[in-house]
């Protein structure tokens, strides 16, 4: 066996871009005040082992792997000596810690087999040359702040010594018993933080209680087991458990809190409406599914993958998207993905370096790592990722948010499966690592700077050509009958897809059977790994034969790792060792219940501070433009591809530039049809510093008016909640979310808007020691995500928010009042206070209505709706995307307050464009829309207050300017 | 003449084919998405379509450059298939990710000829990152710079998306780019909002979002009857996916179709 390198460098490295890596490292080495290591210069190389010669990788390998016209390759036998440093300086060389994939190493593996070399293993290196002189000190955190994530990457300097990339080491099988009899209460716990199963002890009092009233003790697996069932991120037991709730009407005591407020929501709509009920199947598989054609529903997913994020932005976030597809994929005989969402929270990008905690990332890093993530993930599957939003604050330093999202299309009657006692349990896709051990259970605890090396295992990176091979013939498998369930392997890996397939009726797991990635894996690490893109079937043995070959004919791995059975246990096996016997009823029934307290106190007097600066509407407006949360997310969506499989209706960005912002997307799921699906979403983080109710209402409402501002259906809107919160063993993080909750239950029956699906993850929080050595605790901002999937009959019939033409008068629809809590018009003029924006349950579904009807009449020739920044927002991202001026008169507002009118985010409102001719027909069904004033050939925003003195007046170049600054 | 056959070949991470079977069909054709594993298997197939389409995606992740495993396997594997194809009176269209691949397998730049000969001389045009070294996606003017090239008869310019993280052409020395020029292989350029697509200036971002050089969208062969291009077609068959169409007023069928109308008409003609 032989080790050889192909170092790949520019042809010519003073053109431009030629070392863009190289680059991009010195400027963040410039940001981070590295200056003795620039200049850095970088290649990249592969690894090359195997029997082959120096001819051979001369002749077939670098042909295929350098791209002759821009680079050349060196080839080097590795270990290499120090003479044969290419470039000057001191050498870094980034490699993968052992068993992260490397999907680049792997192509070119399977590539150069296929050319016919000897090669048995390729991984992939980066190489870096740092400035000769530069400090020791410097070139270290060069090498781990910038260079290297040490959750997945190690960094070698100086010239390559490794002899081999064999990984992977014997197995010796060895049964393991845990003793938990006889422990103490104080020894349980200890046992469940050490052994990261996190469990609290009245669960591990019943885990003892079982295993003495049995007569032995759990082996390793049954704990593991046990533990992934009942983690909070299995088993939602926070949420889902009995909650003792008081604020300030008194006290409510729940015996499951989602049951009694969000899905109770829910069953009421689906009991109104009988017959016309549209809802299929919710909260009970993996997605929530309504109707959608005569042939087709429809089904919708969000997940967040915070912890994993946090730690390696891009695979926490690319498995964040690639675990969320698979979630339609294993809904009901499985859905074909349509789109991708994605909503982030970071803190604020200006953070300085030295302000960071010890164990954090800084959130450009966290920002750049997420989108990349993201971007990867999704275009290579092929689904466009056509909406999102990010939000920034102080408070996701150590804990970034990333939710992802997916819909997806299910042929009608697919929507429910069957295990058959005697299937075979079918694993298919990715193999099995190392990786991602303990995932579940890492999400139920908290964040501390310990948590890169202490889970390191959680960490992974996805390979999406994987999952979309798997997507491929499990859509074809579907359409010939070719198995009777399927699961997504997500959380808890084969325990969680397993168990849940077999509580019903039971499993038998032969888990020497399942393939890996290399060996040496014990039989609980197999059980418990998270590896990526697999799901788990259950196959009837007279359709395995066929299922396997439609598997083998693209390429997909697919094995028999047990049977479903009748016997309602779980017996896990190794070989012919039985190491696991556990009833399903334990699993699933038996975890004790948690009891938890939940306070709410309402804030006392919301009084609006004055002693803010004293700000111009007009320089407010450009700050409000300008903030984090509103400005352009242009860089970020010009990196999704948003139009692959041809669906797109209403894109991202809109206007006269392609770069105004669109409230939602509109696709076309069916090519052959014009009915369309929109996409949107809600989320105000800041007004639940104010009331966690209203924030809720408010993000609901939000996420409805985007979806009606481009066309939807009101009256068939699903929506998704999606809770990150912080530690919720408080009562008061608890009692906010539970007041999130209700909102929830009271605004879905006022809309007639029913929640289909949801997740919650709690103890987003980052606990660190300062430089004095004080505890300190960063705990998230309550971050309620609503998500909205709405339906237009004809997607001819849809709008954008982008200005049509001059001549066209300008109205607005709903009420505004004086509502400044958590507002952005606060934000840019550092105001504390104020009323918090509330919704008008009775009211706001006839706004919606109206403005629907309205649409479809043809009367509406644009349409935005008002969110942060109020009015004032709203009416210049309609002017400058557009590329229209706009005269704008408050006096139909009367004596209101102008700053009220101009900047109040009060809900339930609309800009609308109307042509002069269709004004008569849109106020016969508008009657109380607010006549704003008119759109003009300039290119100017004018705003009069009632007296006609100019309150703006702003070119719409410096608006746009302002608007896409931030994140050019 | 019955309508053409139309091979739409896919591979372990193409994504697009879908949607472009559904546009050849939409022009009457009869398209079949073909995996490649059976083209590998039995190499005959491919006689039996007019058409050889390999449409956009990651082909293989495009882990070690785009389309390379693809075009590695065609040219390794199938190319006595391959250069039958190119030699009948048929046609073959590359949509980015397959365009990569057409320039990766040798099927571009020199058609049959030079598919011949590949392998031998140096490659001497390829495709490589953005100028931005981001992935990217958004619409494009674009004009036709050959009149010879079947899918292009007709339209002098035309407005259709592109996505890609590595669609800048890059051309080895200034004899390839006037050798594609004088053989009128240069399809199709980036071209401003008037459609003026200089050779010998390139145009500033988003015009020409990847900075390829002599602003080139799409390469021919010197028949005409190959083409490669970064732009997706495909993606503009309903007016409704023109990122305007609220503003215009656009209704009914896509510029992009006409593409795939040429490919169906030749063989009606």
């Amino acid at each position: 066996m032989n080790l050889w390198e192909i170092q790949i460098h520019p042809v010519d490295r003073t053109a431009p871009q030629a070392d863009r890596e190289g680059a991009r490292v010195t400027a963040e080495a410039h940001l981070r005040g590295l200056e003795t290591v620039v200049p850095v210069s970088s290649a990249r190389s592969y690894l090359i082992e195997g029997d082959l010669s120096r001819e051979d990788v001369e002749r077939v390998a670098v042909p295929f792997l350098v791209d002759s016209v821009i680079e050349i390759g060196n080839v080097q036998q590795i270990p290499e000596s120090a003479e044969n440093e290419t470039l000057p300086g001191q050498l870094l060389n980034v490699l993968f810690k052992p068993g992260v994939t490397d999907n680049v190493g792997e192509t070119a593996l399977k590539g150069l087999q296929s050319l016919g070399v000897s090669v048995s293993r390729v991984a992939t290196c980066r190489k870096y040359w740092v400035n000769a002189s530069a400090s020791s000190d410097e070139v270290e955190r060069f090498a781990s702040r910038v260079l290297s994530n040490d959750a997945i990457e190690h960094v070698l300097s100086g010239p390559l010594q490794i002899k081999s990339l064999t990984l992977g080491t014997e197995y010796e099988f060895e049964l393991r018993h845990t003793s938990i009899r006889n422990l103490s209460d104080a020894e349980l716990m200890t046992l469940s933080k050490e052994g990261q199963l996190y469990l609290q002890l009245a669960e591990m009092q019943t885990i003892r209680k079982f295993f003495v009233d049995l007569g032995r003790e759990p082996t390793d697996i049954e704990l593991e087991t046990l533990a992934q069932t009942w983690s909070e991120h299995c088993s939602h037991k926070t949420l889902a458990g009995r909650i003792a709730y008081r604020d300030e009407n008194g006290e409510r005591r729940f015996e499951n809190m989602l049951k009694e407020t969000v899905f109770a929501a829910t069953q009421t709509l689906r009991k109104q409406w009988g017959d016309e009920d549209w809802c299929v199947s919710v909260f009970k598989d993996n997605a929530g599914v309504v109707t959608f054609d005569d042939e087709y529903d429809v089904c919708f997913k969000v997940e967040t993958h915070n912890h994993p994020s946090a730690l390696e932005p891009y695979g926490g976030a690319n498995t964040g998207l690639g675990g969320v597809i698979r979630d339609p994929l294993g809904t009901g005989m499985g859905a074909k993905p349509v789109c991708n969402t994605d909503v982030f929270c970071f803190a604020p990008p200006e953070t300085p370096y030295d302000s960071l905690p010890p164990g954090t990332l800084h959130p450009r890093t966290v920002m750049r790592g997420v989108v990349s993530g993201v971007r990867d993930y999704g275009n290579r599957m092929g689904i466009p990722t056509v909406n999102g939003a990010v939000y920034f604050d102080d408070r996701y330093l150590g804990n970034p948010l990333v939710y992802c999202g997916n819909v997806a299309m299910i042929p009608r009657g697919k929507s429910e499966k069957q295990v058959h006692p005697g299937d075979y349990i079918v694993a298919v896709g990715g193999r099995t690592g190392r990786d991602g051990i303990h995932g579940a259970t890492f999400s139920s605890a908290e964040l501390t700077e310990e948590s890169e090396s202490l889970s390191g295992g959680a960490v992974q990176i996805g390979n999406a050509i994987t999952e979309k091979m798997v997507m491929d013939v499990l859509l074809e498998a579907r359409d010939r009958n070719l198995y009777n369930a399927v699961t997504d392997c997500g959380a808890g890996g084969f325990s969680s897809a397993v168990g849940e397939m077999g509580e019903e009726s039971g499993a038998e797991v032969w888990l020497d059977k399942a393939p890996l990635k290399y060996s040496g894996l014990s039989y609980t690490e197999i059980w418990i790994s998270e590896a990526q893109e697999r799901m788990v079937l259950s196959v009837g043995p007279h359709q395995w034969e066929e299922f396997h070959a439609l598997c083998a004919s693209e390429g997909v791995e697919a094995t028999i790792i047990g049977k479903y059975t009748d016997t309602e246990r779980l017996v896990l096996k190794y070989g012919d060792v039985e190491v696991g016997n556990l009833p399903m009823s334990l699993l699933h029934d038996g975890r004790p219940p948690v009891v938890r307290e939940a306070t709410f106190q309402p804030k006392a007097s919301p009084v609006a501070s004055s002693n803010g600066a004293v700000v111009s509407p007009q320089e407010a407006l450009l700050k409000i433009l300008a903030s984090h949360n509103v400005a352009s997310k242009e860089w970020i969506i010009r990196q999704y591809d948003h139009e692959v499989q041809a669906g797109s209706v209403i894109k991202p960005l809109v206007g006269i530039a392609n770069d105004g912002p669109s409230d939602a997307a509109v696709i076309r799921p069916r090519l052959t049809s014009k009915r369309g699906l929109v996409i949107s979403c809600g989320m105000n983080p800041h007004f639940g510093d104010h009331d966690p109710y209203w924030m809720a209402a408010s993000a609901i409402d939000e996420a409805m008016r985007n979806c009606v501002a481009v066309g939807a259906d009101p009256q068939k809107i699903a929506i998704l909640d999606n809770f990150c919160w912080g530690n919720t063993e408080r009562a008061e993080t608890l009692g906010s979310l539970v007041r999130a909750a209700l909102a929830c239950h009271d605004v879905a029956i006022a809309f007639g808007t029913p929640f289909i699906s949801g997740k919650d993850s709690l103890n987003n929080e980052f606990r660190y020691q300062d430089g004095s050595g004080n505890d300190q605790l960063i705990s998230i901002p309550p971050s309620l995500l609503i998500s909205a999937l709405g339906q237009v009959d004809d997607i001819e019939s849809c709008v954008t928010m982008d200005l049509k033409s001059s001549g066209n008068l300008l109205y607005q629809i709903g009420q505004t009042h004086a509502e400044f809590g958590g507002s952005h018009y606060n934000l840019v003029t550092k105001r504390q206070g104020g009323e918090v924006p509330r919704v008008d349950l009775e009211q706001a579904p006839k706004t919606f209505a109206l403005v629907h009807q309205a649409i479809t009449a043809g009367t509406i020739r644009s349409c935005h709706d008002i969110s942060e920044g109020g009015l004032a927002a709203a009416v210049a991202e309609m002017a400058f995307a557009g590329g229209l001026g706009v005269d704008v008169s408050l006096a139909a507002f009367g004596k209101m307050d102008e700053t009220a009118v101009l900047f109040s985010e009060s809900n339930t409102r609309f800009v609308v464009e109307v042509e002069l001719e269709q004004e008569a027909e849109f106020l016969s069904i508008v009657p109380h829309a607010t006549k704003l004033g008119q759109v003009v050939e300039s290119s100017q925003m004018n705003v009069k207050n009632m007296d006609g003195n100019d309150l703006i007046s702003v070119s719409l170049s410096e608006l746009k300017a302002a608007w896409q600054r931030p994140f050019m | 003449m019955a309508s053409p056959k139309v091979c739409v070949l896919r591979a372990p991470g193409t994504n697009c084919d879908e949607e472009t079977a559904f546009a050849f069909d939409a022009c009457g054709a009869s398209s079949d998405r073909v995996h490649l594993f059976r083209l590998l298997e039995n190499p005959g197939l491919l006689s039996d379509y007019q058409i050889l389409c390999i449409p956009g995606g990651f082909s293989y992740g495009d882990d070690v450059g785009a389309g390379v495993v693809f075009g590695s396997q065609l040219r390794s594997q199938v190319s006595d298939a391959i250069l039958e194809f190119l030699k009948a009176d048929k046609l073959c269209l590359g949509i980015c990710n397959g365009f990569q691949v057409l320039l990766r397998s040798g099927i571009l730049p020199g058609g049959a000829a030079g598919f011949e000969q590949a392998g031998q001389a140096e490659r001497d045009v390829t495709l490589t990152w953005n100028e931005n070294g981001m992935y990217t996606d958004l619409w494009v003017n674009l004009k036709v710079a050959s009149s010879n090239n079947v899918f292009l008869k007709g339209i002098d310019q035309i407005e259709i998306p592109l996505a890609h993280a590595e669609g800048r052409v890059i051309v080895k020395n200034a004899a390839t780019l006037d050798a594609f020029k004088s053989s009128g292989q240069i399809a199709l350029q980036y071209a401003d909002a008037q459609g003026n697509a200089p050779f010998d200036q390139i145009l500033s971002y988003p015009q020409n979002p990847n900075g390829s050089i002599a602003n080139i969208a799409g390469l021919g062969d010197p028949t005409g009857r190959v083409l490669g291009l970064m732009p997706h077609p495909e993606r503009f068959i309903h007016a409704t996916q023109h990122p305007q169409w609220t503003r215009r007023n656009l209704r009914g069928d896509g510029a992009g179709l006409k593409m795939f109308q040429n490919a169906v008409e030749y063989f009606s003609a």
